[in-house]
Parts: structure tokens; sequence; C-alpha cells
């Protein structure tokens, strides 16, 4: 993590203009590069694939993707739709597991910030546009957000057909019975569809679509969304997208429904029951402690509950245990 | 099911098929009708699984016509009707049992999925029945329940036929290429396997090409049989006529080249 991160990270909200000042003084808009990194014909190249990707819910457009500062695997994918979506007056949030200070996150986050001016957030409700790879935050989101998701391989029907043409055809016949058997092979080994992440889905009751590695406990998460969602793959060069309020149903059999992942216990730092929980292991003696993926999330919910507890002394104590712990 | 023996299933005009210079088969006419079984037979090199491609609907002939005539009478130029409506008859009214299992099976999902598939590209979601019917057709194609969940790397080479024949018939389609169905085998598997297939085409009322090379699986399947040589139908007729009594030199030197056990 950059020194100026961090300063962005550590100013509480009151100095955060302060921060932001000096922040895009010293890494304001980098001379001799065009507006968010890519020239114009790029972007409109881009933004005419996205049109069509959105007017066709969750089919794969061709679009010729540019080299970016970034390796293939890295999110060039979303990258490219970011930097094709982007005004002065958005504001930004990139996570990568969820999290928004993570190498991926930090770098994409400050490329943007560095090349177009605009102001970066790690919060959830501020963001306009939020570049994720493996979450869609836990917080709701709204009609004027859209999300950008960094895929690394876009086509669902590739593990059944190694043939781009084949697979083309596939779809556009809407032969899609064969994605089924992947799941039955799923519930024949395991007793359940053991996918756990990249859960094929169908959108819009038409096209089967790889919704990039978020866990399928996101997936309800795409359904009826009032966000747009964006899908960019770098290395294949395929843009599609979920248009808001598009049906995004999940891939399942009658008598074994979808289901979503549930853990036994809470968040160990903000008690959340409803949030996606990563293991992390504490010491050496392998003691676990079960947080949330979504950093946003769980940092909102512990400053809630220490204001709650600080109006009752008698949870204070547990409130500043709380604060402790965090990282 | 209402046979109507007054039109074919299967009728072929003319089929022509050139390599550039080569010809795979040349002018090839026939009609198929319900419930029958067509050897096609001859050297290898004479266009027997040209001819059966080009009916399948794998290659695409250079002339002639290919017309099948659906269980509700719809007649439909197999060439020339959109690739949508020929890969829907392809999972649904036909099948195809390759010479090499392998071909036609998915080797890395287990038995059970590779059965089930043609059900669910149809439209099956219920994994409790899909497993049931794949069940019932591993039985029926003498292949143990208990096997129901292994991988077919782990068949041998004659489990893996049937298991082919079972995952390409599940649906009930009306009409089966089959090319070489029993190459590869040795001769008792051979024996097992043809019965099972005399069964199956007798019990469903299949219709079927079955093209091979050796005559006695001819004999045993057929009821028509068609000779072929250097891409043409040399003589064609009832099985047991062309095979006791061939009128051709080619079909005399074919059958007398037979070895006698």
């Amino acid at each position: 993590m950059s020194e100026e991160e961090q300063t962005g990270t550590q100013n509480p909200e009151g100095s955060e203009k302060a921060a932001e000042a000096s922040a895009s003084n010293r890494f304001g808009p980098v001379r001799g590069y065009n507006f968010a990194y890519l020239d114009e014909q790029t972007k409109r190249m881009i933004r005419r694939v996205i049109l069509k990707a959105i007017a066709i819910p969750g089919y794969q457009v061709p679009f010729g993707g540019r080299e970016m500062p970034l390796a293939y695997g890295w999110g060039t994918g979303g990258i490219q739709i970011t930097a094709s979506i982007i005004g002065p007056g958005d504001v930004l949030k990139v996570i990568d597991q969820g999290s928004d200070d993570t190498t991926n996150a930090v770098s994409i986050r400050q490329f943007f910030r560095r090349t177009t001016g605009v102001k970066t957030t790690e919060k959830t409700v501020e963001a306009t546009i939020i570049q994720t790879r493996h979450r869609i935050p836990e917080t709701p989101l709204s009609a004027d957000q859209i999300m950008v998701y960094q895929v690394p391989i876009p086509e669902p029907l590739r593990w059944l057909e190694p043939r781009e043409v084949e697979t083309r055809k596939m779809h556009a016949l809407e032969e899609y019975g064969s994605m089924h058997v992947k799941l039955y092979e799923d519930i024949t080994r395991h007793g359940r569809i053991a996918i756990g992440w990249n859960y094929p889905v169908l959108v819009n009751h038409r096209y089967v679509m790889s919704p990039s590695p978020i866990p399928k406990f996101d997936n309800p998460k795409m359904d009826r969304s009032p966000a747009l969602q964006l899908f960019g793959a770098g290395r294949e060069k395929r843009i599609y997208a979920v248009p808001p309020h598009t049906t995004v149903k999940s891939l399942d059999f009658e008598d074994h429904p979808f289901q979503v992942e549930r853990w036994d216990r809470c968040c160990g730092l903000c008690g959340a029951d409803d949030s996606f929980l990563d293991e992390i292991i504490v010491d050496d003696q392998g003691t676990r402690l079960f947080v949330c993926s979504d950093t946003d999330y769980c940092s909102q919910r512990r400053t809630e509950q220490a204001a709650k507890d600080r109006e009752s002394p008698e949870s204070a104590a547990l409130a500043d245990r709380l604060q402790e712990m965090a990282p | 099911m209402n046979h109507d023996f007054s039109s074919s299933l299967l009728a072929v005009e003319g089929l022509t098929k050139y390599y550039g210079r080569h010809t795979g088969c040349k002018d090839v006419t026939f009609q198929l009708w319900p419930g029958e079984v067509l050897g096609v037979v001859g050297e290898s090199g004479s266009g027997k699984t040209t001819l059966l491609q080009c009916l399948a609907g794998a290659l695409t002939p250079s002339a002639g016509r290919v017309i099948y005539r659906s269980a509700r009478g719809e007649e439909f130029d197999i060439h020339g009707v959109p690739e949508a409506t020929r890969r829907r008859l392809m999972k649904t009214d036909w099948g195809v049992v390759h010479q090499n299992p392998r071909d036609g099976l998915r080797m890395r999902v287990s038995a059970g999925a590779n059965v089930g598939e043609r059900l669910m590209a149809v439209g099956a979601r219920n994994y409790a029945q899909i497993r049931g019917e794949a069940l019932k057709w591993l039985t029926r194609v003498e292949i143990g329940r208990d096997r129901l969940d292994d991988l077919p790397q782990t068949f041998s080479g004659g489990m893996l036929q049937r298991l082919q024949i079972a995952r390409t018939l599940v649906n009930g389609p009306r009409l089966v290429f089959m090319d070489e169905p029993t190459g590869g085998l040795d001769v008792s598997v051979q024996a097992r396997l043809l019965d099972l297939l005399r069964r199956l085409v007798m019990d469903f009322g299949l219709s079927a090409v079955v093209v091979t090379h050796d005559l006695a699986v001819a004999r045993l399947l057929a009821h028509r049989l068609m000779v072929m040589h250097q891409g043409r139908v040399v003589e064609s007729g009832l099985t047991d006529q062309v095979l006791d009594d061939p009128h051709q030199p080619y079909t005399q030197l074919l059958v007398s080249s037979v070895l006698q056990a």
C-alpha cells in the first residue's frame, strides 16, 4: 500500500476534503495522457460495444481490446470498461476479493486517480462506478451505480466445448441442455451442486452467462438489480452486460434447487450473520477468525455499533474490544 | 407406433460427394422405411462412411438430396433446412453411434450423465427422473446398476459401445446411423452386442442405417443391403438375397472372400 493511499484511508471523514486536495495535487491527472488513459476513438468503440451488450443482455460482444499497463488476468477488461464510461464527476470504488485495500484494488484505484483525477472512495454508497473482481458489495446497489466486473473466462460453455465457432452456435441456437450435465455430475459425486463461484446463470430467459468469479452467494444480488452491470474480459476481448431490472436465474434442477452457501457463525468483527465470510487463520495455533469479505460493509457496521454502544455504557467495554480487533 | 408404410422415412436422391478430384460417393439413391434396418457394406474406401455422414448432415453433399419425414409427416430436406432445424432433429429424432465409442461419449463425466445428456438437451430438469431413466437404460444395455456413477474410462470396450448405444437411444430417436458399431470388439463381445442391437431395434421399432465391412454383422442386423464399390452402389436388395445369390462380380468377390471358421 502506498503512502498516499494510507493517508487517504486514515483521515477521518472531517478532513477528507483536505486529504483529497493534497492527493490530487500530488497525484492529479498526469500530463501527456488522455483522460482515463485510453484515446477517445477507443473509448467510443468500447461504448458502442457496451450499448450493444446492454441491448442483448448476456450476449458476449467482441471488442478490439487494447494493451493496458497491466498484465492479462489482473483486470484489463474491467479497466477498459471503466476507462470508457468514467467522467470527471464520477466516484470510483475498486474491490478485489471484497476488499478495498488489496494490491490490485489499490493499483487500479490509483491508476484512475492519476489518469482522471476523479474522486475515489471505499464506501459503496458513495460510489457511482464500482469495479470488482470477486464480489458484489453487501450494501444494496442503487440505480445510479454501475458495476464493472473483471472477467477471466467469459464463455460458460467452454468446459464442454473447446471450439469457439461451436460455442457461438450453441448460444445462437439456445443449446444449453448440456450445461446441466455438469450440474448432474456434481450432484452425483458430491450430493449437491458443488460449483462455489462463477455459477452459470440464465440472463433474461435467453443467454447463459458466466458471472465472473463471484461466489454463488452473490448470484441472487444480480437478479433484477437496479444497477447496470458490465462485464469485461480483456484477454478474450469480450464485453457483456446485465441491464438494470433484468432477471438473472442461476441454473439448477427442479429437485435440487439453487442454494447459496451458509455459515454457522457470524463475522468475528461486526457480528454480521448475513454476509459472505472469509476464514482467516490468526496465529500459529490454528485459531480461526471468520470475518466479512466485504471490508466496507464490515467497518460500516462496526462504526454504527460503536456509536450505538457509546450511548449505553455497559457495552462500551465490548465496543472497545471490537475496536481493538479491527485490523 | 402407427406405421404408415406408404411413405418412406428417409428418401435419398442422387447423393454425390466429391473431395476435390476424388469421389466420395456418387449417385446414391434409396429409400428407408419405418422400422427398417439398411446395411451398407463394401471394402474400406468404398464411400460407406462418406455416405453415412452426408445422410446424418455432418457433411454437405456436392449434389443430391436427403429428405426426412418426421413422425408428424413434415418433410425436411436435410441439407436445405436451416442449421437450427437440422441440429434439433439430431437431438430429438436421430442418433449416431460412432465406431469409436470415445467419439460419442463424454469420457470425463459418469455413465449416468452420459446417458442423461440427451434428456437434458431436450429440457429434462428433474435430477431424480433423469437418473432413473439412465438406470433403466443401463439395465437395458446390460451394464450393472452399480456402474451408474462410474466414469466411462473404467469401462471395457464392449461396455463403452453399449453405453454409447444407451446414450443415443435414451430419448427415443426414430432413426439411428451406426458406423461399424462392432468394429474393434472381439468376437464374443460382438455377438452379444449384435444380439442387443437386434433386440433394441425390434423393441423400439427403430429404423437404422448400419455401415459395416463385416458381412456377418450385415446379415444379422440388416433387412436390406446396399453393396458399395468405388463410391457407387453396385447392388442392393434383401440381405439374404444379396448374400446368398450375388449378381455383380464385385459382390461375388466380396461374399466369397469371407473366411469360413
